[in-house]
């Protein structure tokens, strides 16, 4: 048994004390005794010394033994209880302490465990206020994702710096518009998270409407936008609109971003230019030939006009007269081409059109409609929904009057239009009586519309009419309507394949700003990352292999940016080794006709500008970019991290550090391993996960994982 | 001598109306097809009035008006503007350049001879 200092100390002390007092009360005795007295006391007392240290000793034993039981009791069940307390301080949650001690304590380690109790509950109530809320900034963020991603505006958002923090699906669109290369990157090389947006307007411009925008909210003004209109460098017109977004937090009036909403006005311009020439031509030209012909015709007036001039003046009246009918044809001709009606049409896939048409007939008259296999490539620019209403009122009109049982709907392309028609079999009609249907208002029921078949028709500068095909007793309505153009044809059936929601925003980006330090000491989690693979013919880029395939992704604010990536085959110019050919899964036919190298890697070159590459075994891949240096003029200078260099870092004692193996370890999905992009994005997965690993480790800045990697790369090597 | 009066237009048409309707007026008729023709024919047969239209190849009227004015010897020249340009800015423009009047086609002959004579007459 250990004894307590401090109870060695007491009974020390203790014993000290009784043993002066024992000295002290003979001393006193002593001094009021005569000398023989004393001197009898003394004889008498020495040979019982012994006697009484005894009992000294005896009294000073059966002291200690009540100081140590009351010390037990007293002094080391606080201790106990700290030790207790201290436990319940690192639990994550508290358990009831088991604590015998006196009946203060006791009750001390009850209030101390309701205590516990009491900080669990804060706690857990703590965590679920931030889950709720974190959990509503969540839908809230889905929801402006959603709308952004269904609106048809373009929209980016950008931070002072004009790094880009969302962009909407149809921004990509336009910006692969503007992309000078749109078949090799996708436009990505200019729009993505954390890109700057300089890359495509000029900063000046953005400056200069960022300041006006400024200045106008100092004056206090409420809802401060301005407006420019720019060429990019492919040619196109793009009207933007900007408005500041406003750290409603702070002061009130701190700008810490903007909104630009781009609406590429090429084809409005060029429509506007074209209406501006056509109005020119026959006020100007007119006026001429309306000269000619007033001067002539008031000549023609002289009574004393001999024949000859007579018949000249006339030819003059002849001939101006044939030269406006024939402007005003023409003008008809190109209007009908160039002008398009001024109501807003949507671009609908054809076949939906019909396929609505068909369900409100059926809903209504009750009859069967088939459609005549439509042509799914037909892209109309109609408004679907008069259009539908038209088809369903003229056949409403056709089982009314006629009884019509069944109806067809047949959608072919006719030059230019798209030729849609309404067909039924049944008894004749007369052509004067249907046709005299596209001037009533349309009405179905109690419910009416002001709007008549024919307002439908000429909203879409189109046309319609009634024709019998005696033969095979039919006879339908055939109305002419617009086509998309390729151009929107293409943007159109991009916004319908709108997979899913893509993840087009970042708004944690509003909180940085353009570094001044060196990119070396920035932190890993802070930069933003290409990481990217190569599929290639062999292992011996010296030897002739070459690039046969290139998937990149990007990596900003510990995100993988999946709908930004880069994924393009490139034709090596020699043929693809058969034994390759189950590794990488490219064969001759799949690279026949792509672009060289030449003509890839500037493309990728973009795509990759301001980031840091990663790759898995990067110098491989940085091997095979490098011998194209001299070729192609295109120098990756970016610095370089590779995810198995690292891999070795963060698990030294691992064995194979395969990108396979590190995907294993991670538990990571794997989906189209071996194609470039799917090794790109699978590496870019493992990227995000090695980043907090070397955190732990101490290594935050891009210089500490070069040089890290790079003591590894030394080891292995020695090895 | 009767008033001369050069017609400037490169349109047959209107000047086989012009060139009669002056004659019978008992005016002088010079005729000129483009805008240097025009020029040539004002400096040699120094006309009292132009008539000048201002769409004509090789040289505008425009061109044609200011020419004629940075001549001192042919600062007596009247120049009457004749275009189917209906634009004020047009008219402004033309007016600025020197021109005494201004018509904008179509118009009646008869209003034509009345400024023709408003103009002439001044002078005289």
């Amino acid at each position: 048994m250990r004894l307590d200092r401090r109870l060695v100390l007491a009974i020390a002390v203790i014993g000290l004390a009784t043993l002066i007092w024992l000295l002290l009360t003979i001393g006193l005795i002593a001094s009021t005794l005569e000398a023989e007295q004393r001197a009898l006391i003394a004889e008498q007392l020495a040979p019982r010394l012994v006697l009484i240290g005894l009992t000294w000793l005896f009294g000073l034993f059966v002291i200690a033994t009540t100081l140590r039981w009351l010390f037990r009791r007293y002094a080391s069940a606080p201790a106990r209880l700290l030790e207790q307390t201290q436990v319940l301080l690192a639990a994550s949650k508290a358990a009831p302490m088991n604590h015998k001690g006196t009946r203060e304590t006791q009750a001390l380690a009850q209030s101390i465990f309701q205590l516990a109790s009491q900080r669990d509950e804060l706690r857990q109530d703590m965590a679920a206020q931030i889950a709720q809320a974190s959990q509503s900034v969540q839908q809230e963020k889905n929801r402006l994702a959603a709308l952004m991603a269904e609106l048809t505006q373009s929209v980016v958002v950008c931070n002072l710096d004009g790094r880009i923090l969302l962009y909407n699906n149809r921004a990509r669109l336009q910006f692969k518009a503007l992309s000078q290369t749109p078949t090799l990157a996708d436009g990505a090389e200019l729009i993505g998270i954390g890109r700057s947006i300089y890359a495509v307007f000029d900063r000046q411009l953005v400056a200069h409407a960022l300041e006006s925008i400024q200045q106008r909210l100092s004056r206090g003004a409420g809802n401060p936008s301005a407006q420019f209109v720019t060429t990019t460098q492919a040619g196109q017109l793009l009207k933007v609109q900007m408005a500041p977004v406003r750290d409603t937090a702070g002061a009130g009036n701190d700008v810490t971003g903007f909104v630009l909403m781009l609406d590429n006005v090429t084809r409005a311009f060029e429509e506007e230019h074209l209406r501006d020439q056509l109005l020119h031509a026959l006020t100007e030209g007119s006026r001429a030939s309306l000269a000619n012909i007033q001067a002539a015709v008031d000549m023609l007036a002289y009574p004393d006009l001999d024949d000859a001039m007579r018949e000249r003046f006339l030819g003059v009246v002849r001939e101006e007269l044939g030269s406006m009918s024939q402007r005003l044809k023409d003008m008809t001709a190109r209007e009908a081409q160039g002008l398009k009606a001024r109501w807003p049409m949507e671009e609908i896939l054809g076949a939906d059109v019909l396929l609505a048409a068909k369900r409100r007939i059926e809903g209504r008259s009750k009859r069967s409609v088939t459609l005549d296999n439509p042509d799914a490539s037909i892209w109309m620019r109609v408004d679907s929904f008069s259009l539908t209403q038209a088809l369903d009122y003229l056949a409403l009109r056709l089982v009314d009057e006629f009884d019509i049982k069944f109806f067809r709907l047949r959608l072919q392309r006719q030059g230019n239009r798209a030729q849609l028609d309404l067909i039924w079999s049944g008894q004749a009609m007369s052509t004067e009586t249907v046709m005299s249907w596209e001037m009533d208002a349309m009405r179905f029921g109690a419910e009416s519309t002001p709007l008549t078949v024919r307002d439908v028709v000429e909203r879409h500068g189109g046309e319609m009419w009634f024709e019998r095909e005696r033969v095979r007793h039919e006879a339908f309505f055939r109305f002419l309507l617009p086509l998309v153009g390729e151009q929107d044809q293409f943007e159109a059936a991009q916004l319908e394949l709108g997979e899913g929601r893509p993840e087009f925003y970042d708004f944690d980006l509003f909180q940085s700003t353009d570094q001044t330090q060196a990119l070396e000491d920035r932190l890993l989690a802070e930069l933003t990352y290409t990481v990217f693979d190569t599929e290639t013919t062999g292992l011996n880029p010296s030897e002739g292999d070459q690039i046969i395939q290139i998937g990149a992704t990007r990596c900003v604010n510990g995100k993988v940016l999946r709908h930004e990536s880069f994924e393009q085959l490139v034709d090596p110019g020699r043929l693809i080794p058969a034994a390759t050919i189950p590794i990488h899964g490219i064969t001759q036919d799949m690279v026949q006709g792509k672009p060289r190298i030449a003509e890839v890697l500037p493309s990728f070159h973009a795509f990759a500008s301001d980031t840091v590459l990663v790759a898995h075994n990067a110098a491989f891949d940085m091997r095979f970019l490098q011998l194209q240096e001299k070729a192609t003029g295109v120098v990756f200078s970016q610095p370089v991290l590779d995810t198995l260099l690292l891999s070795a870092v963060v698990h030294p004692n691992q064995e194979s550090h395969r990108l396979e193996a590190i995907a294993e370890r991670f538990n990571i999905t794997v989906l189209g391993r071996h194609t470039a992009l799917g090794d790109a994005l699978v590496t870019a997965e493992v990227w995000l996960r090695l980043i907090p690993l070397l955190q732990e480790m101490g290594i935050t800045t891009l210089r500490q994982a070069r040089e890290a990697a790079q003591k590894t790369y030394f080891a292995r090597l020695k090895y | 001598m009767s008033p001369s009066i050069l017609v400037a237009d490169d349109e047959p048409n209107i000047v086989i109306s012009l060139e009669y309707l002056l004659k019978r007026e008992g005016y002088r008729v010079l005729i000129a097809r483009d805008g240097q023709e025009a020029l040539d024919t004002i400096r040699r047969e120094q006309p009292d009035l132009v008539l000048l239209d201002v769409m004509m190849p090789k040289k505008t009227g425009f061109e044609v008006c200011q020419e004629v004015r940075s001549h001192e010897t042919l600062q007596s020249t009247r120049i009457l503007m004749l275009t189917a340009k209906g634009r004020d800015t047009d008219v402004a423009k033309g007016l600025a350049l020197g021109a005494d009047a201004y018509m904008t086609k179509p118009f009646a002959t008869r209003e034509l001879v009345e400024k023709v004579a408003e103009i002439l007459g001044r002078k005289a």
